[in-house]
């Protein structure tokens, strides 16, 4: 008896769940878990009494997005710019090269280390070296951007393309495929998952490369604001900056998950980002 | 020690042979070396008079596992040879299509594999096989993945499509059951190294089954041949080949 009503809460549990997770539960429990925390956030700054250019409270913030609103999209603007010309730039650059260390045993042998040795690097100090070669303009923030999110997606592509499941190397064989044949109609299309994994990591670190590059030298972008705002203690428009930040790396971030969705569906049932 | 040693085999055109034998027995690296996947050590392979030395046009391989691309659909997966071997697309459509039916799958083709059941992703591997007309099908315990009653129904129904597809199959498998029902001779090896111990003569004719029929005798007494091979503690290598049949695959 009591085991019926326990396995019926369960059901009953789990069914609620389900209805939860149906009516976008994806999207409501975050933004709940947020509200808790910004409600939060509001508590501790009316009963620590902490002063606004120290820790604003949500309401300084708010206020003053919403007195800069005519400037801030002109900078979220110039930030995405600069982190999607990046991502893209690295993309360009860091799947031939990959390719290259798949093919090749000896490109891989000698390559490998370097990259591994440069990636060690902290971007944050090669910077101002960005700007004093490439100027104040978005080269650095894009060259920065291009430096961050190679390796990422180098070691991904090259990890898919030698992990081509053996079945499908061997039926390729079995049907005397030319190498470009192979690449093209077996090996990449399965290295595709593996891809996108180094593009998920990559697009969350390209705003923070772009940030960086925003630190040492710009006339706009969000880390602009940022350093600006801090210059004239206005520690509320620097919580508002970063909180576009958040936003920006979220959105970013899903759209590389629904170009997924798209580009590879039959990988679907084994991923989730 | 060598993976296979002694094999001296011919295959006439048109038969269906089954290789039998305990792992290890070295079957699946003949299969292999006969499709030109492997290079046989000593000693050549030659498929209608010319030597084997890589995969060829007109020789299929299958596989135990069905290996269908996930990103195309089942019609794109069994055109997969065609645009390999860049043939007319267009006039082996047809041919796909007809291969599916006789498959029981029409009306699949644009589904994709994850969709399919393992028995039903193997039978489009077997079409994907015999899409682009080869004279030999070379198979690799194509369904041993599978659960015992899909496997016996795709047992039954490879047979009927070689009825209306002929070619030269060489299956291997370590199913009695399967040896006897499809082979016209059975050649049981032995392992380490792997040797023809014996070639069986499987003279009941088809449609074969394994419900109660006419002739399961001869079905019963190969079975039963194959068990007394397979299970004997020690099985003799067959010294100087076997005897040839009349050439002509």
């Amino acid at each position: 008896m009591a085991a019926d009503a326990v396995a019926r809460a369960l059901e009953g549990d789990e069914a609620v769940g389900r209805r939860i997770a149906r009516a976008g539960g994806r999207v409501i429990l975050p933004l709940l878990a947020i509200a808790l925390l910004v409600g939060l956030w509001w508590l501790a700054t009316i009963a620590f009494g902490w002063k606004p250019f120290l820790v604003p409270s949500p309401k300084d913030v708010w206020n003053e997005l919403v007195r800069q609103r005519h400037l801030l999209p002109g900078h979220v603007e110039a930030t995405v710019v600069e982190t999607l010309e990046g991502f893209g730039l690295a993309i360009v650059i860091a799947v031939p090269v990959a390719v290259a260390i798949a093919y090749s045993r000896v490109l891989e042998a000698s390559i490998y280390p370097a990259l591994v040795a440069l990636n060690a690097i902290p971007k944050i100090a090669i910077a101002p070296l960005l700007v004093i070669w490439m100027g104040f303009g978005a080269g650095p923030k894009i060259a920065m951007v291009v430096l961050i999110c190679f390796f990422p997606i180098v070691i991904s592509t090259a990890t898919g393309l030698k992990a081509t499941p053996a079945e499908f190397v061997e039926l390729s064989r079995s049907l005397a495929s030319s190498p470009r044949q192979e690449f093209a109609k077996f090996r990449f299309p399965a290295s595709l998952p593996y891809v996108f994994v180094g593009l998920k990591v990559a697009i969350t670190l390209a705003v923070i490369g772009a940030v960086v590059g925003e630190f040492v030298g710009a006339t706009e972008g969000l880390g602009y604001v940022i350093v600006a705002s801090g210059q004239n203690a206005n520690t509320s428009l620097a919580f508002a900056a970063i909180a576009l930040l958040s936003l920006l790396s979220i959105a970013l971030f899903y759209a590389v998950v629904l170009i997924e969705r798209l580009m590879i569906p039959w990988a679907a049932d084994e991923q989730r980002p | 020690m060598h993976a296979l040693d002694d094999i001296d085999l011919t295959v006439e055109e048109n038969e269906f042979i089954t290789l039998v034998g305990r792992s290890g027995c070295g079957k699946s690296t003949l299969l292999r070396i006969i499709g030109g996947l492997l290079r046989a050590t000593r000693g050549e392979v030659r498929v209608q008079g010319a030597r084997v030395t890589r995969p060829r046009r007109d020789v299929s391989l299958m596989f135990q596992r069905s290996a269908l691309l996930p990103w195309r659909s089942v019609i794109d997966n069994v055109l997969l040879p065609v645009e390999i071997l860049k043939l007319d697309r267009k006039e082996y459509r047809r041919r796909a299509e007809e291969l599916l039916a006789v498959a029981g799958l029409e009306g699949f083709e644009d589904r994709k594999p994850r969709e399919l059941s393992g028995g039903m992703q193997q039978r489009v591997a077997l079409c994907r096989a015999l899409v682009h007309e080869p004279s030999v099908l070379l198979m690799d315990e194509p369904f041993a993945a599978l659960d015992a009653l899909t496997r016996e129904e795709l047992s039954l129904e490879l047979q009927r499509i070689w009825s209306d597809y002929r070619k030269t199959i060489v299956f291997v498998t370590h199913s009695i059951q399967e040896a006897t029902l499809l082979a016209d001779r059975i050649v049981v090896m032995s392992p380490r190294p792997g040797r023809i111990a014996r070639v069986l003569d499987v003279r009941a004719p088809r449609p074969r089954s394994l419900g109660v029929t006419a002739h399961s005798d001869e079905l019963d007494r190969v079975s039963a041949e194959l068990h007394e091979l397979l299970f004997a503690r020690e099985l003799e290598p067959l010294r100087g080949g076997q005897p040839r049949a009349a050439s002509a695959g």
